[in-house]
């Protein structure tokens, strides 16, 4: 039996910088992430060939939160709809919602109210600064701060709170319809929403503070990831992580759509397309959302919530118990649903991660004939192996973070 | 919408491209040859008056009773114009091969995939033609009218996964 020493032998002379500096004969290894991975947001999974810490190929495995929603679309009436666009993007559902009803009103070329329209950007806009929230706050954590994901995830219940109060859920709000929104606001929700935008920014800016200007934050994020301008449009990037790249397109100000264009906001652009610049659009983003809902509640004025047309709106309930045209309007609505025209339409808007298609095939029934949905994390996933090429293992999470891949959507 | 960009194409591919009727919400939609559709696309994203440099949004319908059954949709846009148009391209059941569009845009990729997945048509020249969402057992396309809404899966023995990077699969899948 020989005994081992720990520490180097006399005779092995030190190894020199040439020696330290050759490359060691390595394999490839292969590691397999999720699909239930806490990393991977959902159930993603994702196979990396490693050489070292560099991933030399990578494969991205969707599918496992598949649901079929396009197929469930096609066997409810276009009404029903709503609660399953809920569940796409779970962290800001109403702009699911608005999304689709959209698409619905181009078919059926219809002009919502301006309250409804107004209650519509301001619901979207704070689901908007939610899910900014969400994803700012886990890429801290992604990057081990965990303090600044605490900080965003108190700033997003308190927006959910105030949602909650209109819509009555938290997560699956289900507000909007076909031609309207479903309530209007509760006695003195905007003072209350003012005071919760209030500290919602107080908490973005302690957010800000922890991150924006941390070294070991810049120095994780800097240059990680970079997509050229080029590459982004080529992919079919949307969204912060299109405009991260420099690429000015947003579909609020390319093609504005409910009150966008009565709204004062910048969009911003970044330069280097990295994960920083993306974490930047997204805290930017939120300042402007804030701006925007703000200037909601000073143009907003008292009236109709939703059109005064009973082939698209449920009547209310006095008529429906008092009168017949009341009962028939409200029992064809449900049992038939929307008699929407026949033709195709592709409806879209920006919702948080950019382009929210959704292509609508309609043969006059009251059920959809085909809704095809264009997720706006679709692309970027698509993109993560070309993208990720070479870089580091631990810069994948992040990355995947930036991109915001919500399950929901992207899986359908 | 553009219909400069729907003339303009007109014009290149006189026999391969019909005007179809404009959409609601002022939609500018074509009709294009199925052989010829990546032909068309390259065209209109290299064309310096149109540019339409982002990838589309491709999607698929499946027009059951109607001759060509099957439907595949490109929803284009130019970021540098801001104009859109949308391409239809009509897929009969008894040829289900479509040219991929990947060449032209490589975001297409999974949209295609998504379309082979649940609709079973297929892109000669995609990268990588898989299932997108469902296994590679999987029996039938979901999306398809005539899939029914009930019944079972059959079940997928499990199998020794020889190479975890590739996957299940037969050998030449990939």
């Amino acid at each position: 039996m020989s005994t081992h020493s720990l520490g180097p032998s006399e005779s092995t002379p030190p190894l020199g910088q040439q020696a330290l500096d050759a490359p060691i004969d390595s394999q490839e290894m292969v590691v397999n992430l999720g699909p239930s991975h806490p990393a991977t947001h959902g159930t993603c999974r994702l196979v990396v060939n490693l050489d070292g810490e560099n991933i030399r190929k990578m494969k991205v495995d969707i599918g496992f939160l598949h649901r079929g929603f396009e197929k469930s679309c096609e066997s409810v009436t276009w009404g029903q709809v709503f609660p399953y666009t809920d569940r796409l993007n779970y962290v800001s559902s109403i702009m699911n919602n608005v999304g689709f009803a959209l698409a619905v009103e181009k078919l059926c070329a219809l002009q919502v109210p301006d309250r409804a329209q107004y209650l519509r950007v301001v619901s979207s806009e704070m689901h908007r600064i939610c899910d900014h929230l969400t994803m700012v706050g886990a890429m801290g954590l992604e990057l081990g701060a965990m303090t600044a994901f605490l900080y965003a995830v108190e700033a997003r219940d308190l927006m959910w709170d105030r949602l909650t109060e209109i819509c009555g859920a938290r997560l699956t709000s289900n507000y909007v319809r076909v031609g309207g929104v479903a309530r209007d606001l509760p006695d003195g929700w905007v003072e209350k929403t003012l005071a919760t935008l209030d500290r919602t920014a107080e908490l973005r800016d302690t957010i800000d503070a922890l991150l924006t200007r941390n070294r070991i934050f810049m120095d994780r994020t800097r240059g990680v990831a970079v997509v050229s301008r080029a590459d982004a449009c080529e992919w079919g990037y949307t969204g912060p992580c299109l405009r991260a790249s420099g690429e000015p397109y947003d579909v609020r100000k390319a093609a504005p759509y409910l009150v966008y264009d009565r709204l004062e906001f910048d969009v911003p652009v970044g330069t280097r397309g990295d994960n920083f610049d993306r974490y930047l659009m997204r805290m930017e983003e939120m300042k402007q959302s804030d701006r925007m809902v703000r200037q909601c509640f000073q143009r907003m004025e008292p009236g109709d919530i939703a059109v005064r047309d009973f082939r698209y709106v449920l009547p209310p309930k006095p008529q429906v118990y008092g009168t017949i045209e009341g009962v028939m309007a409200h029992f064809k609505l449900v049992m038939e649903g929307i008699q929407v025209p026949a033709g195709e339409a592709y409806g879209y808007t920006e919702a948080a991660n950019g382009e929210l298609g959704f292509y609508l095939v309609s043969d006059g029934s009251g059920r959809p004939y085909k809704i095809g949905l264009r997720a706006p994390g679709w692309p970027m996933v698509a993109s993560m192996p070309v993208v990720l090429k070479d870089a580091l293992l631990a810069d994948l999470v992040p990355t995947f973070d930036t991109f915001n891949m919500i399950g929901g959507e992207v899986e359908q | 919408m553009s219909q400069a960009a729907a003339e303009a194409l007109l014009a290149r591919f006189p026999s391969d491209v019909t005007r179809a009727p404009v959409g609601p919400g002022g939609d500018d939609v074509v009709f294009v040859k199925k052989e010829r559709i990546a032909d068309a696309c390259r065209f209109l994203k290299e064309d310096p008056a149109l540019r339409f440099n982002m990838a589309p949004y491709v999607t698929a319908v499946d027009y059951l009773g109607q001759e060509p059954r099957f439907e595949v949709v490109y929803n284009l846009y130019s970021s540098s114009l801001n104009h859109r148009l949308r391409l239809r391209v009509k897929v009969p059941e008894s040829d289900l091969a479509v040219p991929s569009v990947c060449g032209v845009w490589r975001g297409a990729d999974w949209f295609e995939r998504y379309c082979y997945d649940m609709y079973g048509i297929t892109f000669p020249g995609h990268p990588d033609p898989r299932r997108l969402f469902m296994y590679e057992e999987f029996v039938g396309h979901p999306l398809r009218k005539d899939y029914p809404l009930r019944g079972r899966q059959p079940l997928t023995p499990e199998r020794e996964v020889a190479d975890l990077f590739r996957g299940p699969g037969p050998e030449s899948r990939d």
